[in-house]
């Protein structure tokens, strides 16, 4: 066994060495699209010199569908259907994004039960998405078991998604004017249930990953990137709240009464992929606090505007009352009127900021309809994230990420 | 002209302040404040609304197309400032004849992609942006999606091999 020990045996290509100390030969390698680590369709093209990155370049749009497009010829009650399909992992929050503008441009009321009810859903939908991304992640960095847990849980939270909405995932539930569906029968107990042992398995997690040295030198001072870069390039979420900014939508201008809930912008300053997992992992707690207290104070009444223009009727009305039967042929053929007018509404998802650009002219189509999606602003962070770095600091960088390629694409 | 109450919104009386002649028409409709700026003026009102007024943040560039009317192009920029918890739209009018504008890469490096997904989508390219090439759509793509000319299917078939 001494031959393969001894490296100096065999003697290095001339072309092989550097042309002069401190610049080596430099590879072009292909990341993806088909790569475990990028959860997606993302290509990166990445320049390198030994381990070190010396360029990298995002290519996106491989999971391109024309959402926006396909808005302009659905009616606006069939648009939230496609919102569902954006981001995968967070169907509910662009549910009410797009929900919210609509109503923003009729101007509706919406009940109070509605609006906790949405709050509660959109929360259960943080947590969810942050599983997703906390077992995958820890995955791709070497820790398996975590995902086993998480994904435990996420069945939990997709059942109730079931139980709600009858789809675990595309569930379009929150929909222009309030629910789809009356909220069924015992959900207090189901959403009870998770909540009430969920903190504990949040203690879980963190006790498979904290103690372990391995996941603590493969985070901690892993996919740096200042602040300043940040706000330049426009980041927003559980990213630029790891770098000490609490940049939350949820505080700085409240909407579906969360100004109703008491919560804390979870913030860390290490600005690392460390911090980003605090951050998300501090979020599991708050997030679980404000489904514990909608579940608590949950407002009696109705969950539908008082709207029939715009809001399907119920059923059994549709089988005894003329106008009801009216109602629902004229929404489902011709779709209701929105008023001429734009708006931009943003909401915080579990990525950071969503914003919806609605235009209307008037008619029941929306005229333009742009999706600010989080996905596609973080993304722009990577370059300078990965730069300088080693590449499998690039795996972890990309995960602390949290980018979904069907937001960034759309 | 402008009308007096729109100038009592704070930004909107900044900018008018500093740029008498780049505030083209302006309204707060549903509260959102909109300011239509001078095409010519868009980088110098965006610097001036980053380092003077605070609005560190791009929230997006996206754009609308009017056609067939003429300007055919809207270019809507969503401004957000942190400090004065603040949103404002700034909106340019590009003609088809002329379907370009100056980048604001330089203001918001952020801007890149925004204005990337703009050109790839309604064909309206930035002056000075570092890589004015397609971002969603394949690079050898014919014509520009979200223009309301283009077809929502039909329009071809992305595989050589499928045309008969």
């Amino acid at each position: 066994m001494k031959a393969l020990d001894d490296h100096t045996a065999a003697p290095i290509a001339a072309e092989a060495l550097p042309a002069e100390p401190g610049k080596g030969r430099r590879m072009v390698l292909n990341m993806g699209p088909q790569h475990p680590s990028t959860h997606g369709v993302l290509r990166i093209v990445i320049e390198l010199d030994g381990e070190t990155i010396v360029k990298a370049r995002p290519d996106i749009g491989y999971l391109h569908t024309g959402i926006e497009k396909e808005f302009e010829v659905k009616t606006w009650h069939q648009g939230v259907t496609l919102t569902d399909r954006v981001d995968y992992l967070a169907n509910l929050s662009n549910n009410l994004c797009y929900a919210l503008a609509v109503e923003k441009l009729m101007q509706l009321e919406i009940p109070a039960r509605a609006q906790w009810m949405r709050v509660m859903l959109v929360e259960l939908q943080r947590i969810e998405s942050h599983l997703v991304w906390l077992g995958t992640h820890a995955l791709d960095i070497g820790a398996m078991s975590v995902f086993f847990y998480c994904f435990r849980e996420r069945e939990d939270i997709l059942r109730i998604k079931e139980f709600f909405s009858g789809q675990r995932m595309m569930t379009s539930y929150i929909r222009p004017g309030g629910l789809a569906l009356e909220p069924p029968r015992g959900w207090e107990k189901m959403v009870g249930k998770f909540i009430d042992t969920f903190p504990s398995r949040v203690d879980q997690y963190e006790d498979l990953l904290e103690k372990s040295p391995i996941w603590l030198s493969r985070t901690k001072k892993v996919g740096y990137i200042s602040l300043d870069d940040m706000l330049d390039l426009g980041v927003t979420g559980p990213m630029i709240r790891g770098a000490g900014m609490a940049l939350d939508v949820r505080k700085n201008t409240p909407y579906s009464s969360y100004e109703k809930f008491d919560f804390r912008v979870c913030t860390h300053t290490d600005n690392d992929v460390y911090a980003r997992y605090r951050v998300r992992l501090e979020e599991f707690r708050e997030s679980a606090k404000i489904v514990r207290q909608a579940l608590d104070g949950m407002p009696e009444g109705e969950w539908q505007a008082n709207a029939p223009k715009m809001v399907l009727p119920d059923r059994e009305k549709m089988k005894t009352q003329m106008e009801a039967l009216i109602y629902h042929f004229k929404i489902v053929t011709e779709g209701y009127r929105v008023p001429a007018g734009e708006v931009y509404q943003c909401i915080e998802s579990p990525r950071g900021e969503i914003g919806y650009y609605a235009v209307s002219n008037g008619t029941s189509r929306p005229y333009r309809l742009h999706m600010r999606t989080p996905s596609f602003a973080n993304l722009q962070a990577l370059t300078p994230m990965v730069e300088g770095c080693l590449i499998a600091d690039t795996i972890a960088g990309l995960g602390s990420m949290d980018f979904v390629l069907g937001d960034t694409d759309r | 002209m402008l009308s007096e109450q729109v100038l009592t919104h704070a930004v909107a009386g900044e900018v008018n302040g500093r740029f008498p002649e780049a505030i083209l028409e302006a309204n707060d409709h549903l509260g959102e404040l909109t300011l239509y700026i001078d095409p010519a003026q868009i980088v110098a009102v965006c610097a001036f609304l980053k380092h003077e007024g605070k609005f560190i943040r791009l929230s997006g560039i996206t754009a609308t197309d009017w056609h067939p009317a003429d300007p055919r192009f809207e270019i809507i920029y969503h401004l957000h400032s942190f400090d004065r918890n603040l949103r404002v739209r700034l909106k340019c009018r590009v003609p088809e004849s002329s379907a370009s504008i100056d980048s604001v890469t330089g203001v918001w490096r952020g801007a890149d992609w925004y204005e990337r997904e703009v050109f790839d989508m309604f064909g309206v390219t930035f002056r000075n942006h570092p890589d004015m090439t397609r971002i969603l759509m394949p690079e050898d793509w014919d014509g520009h999606p979200l223009r309301k000319d283009y077809p929502i299917h039909g329009h071809k078939y992305s595989y050589q091999s499928e045309k008969s």
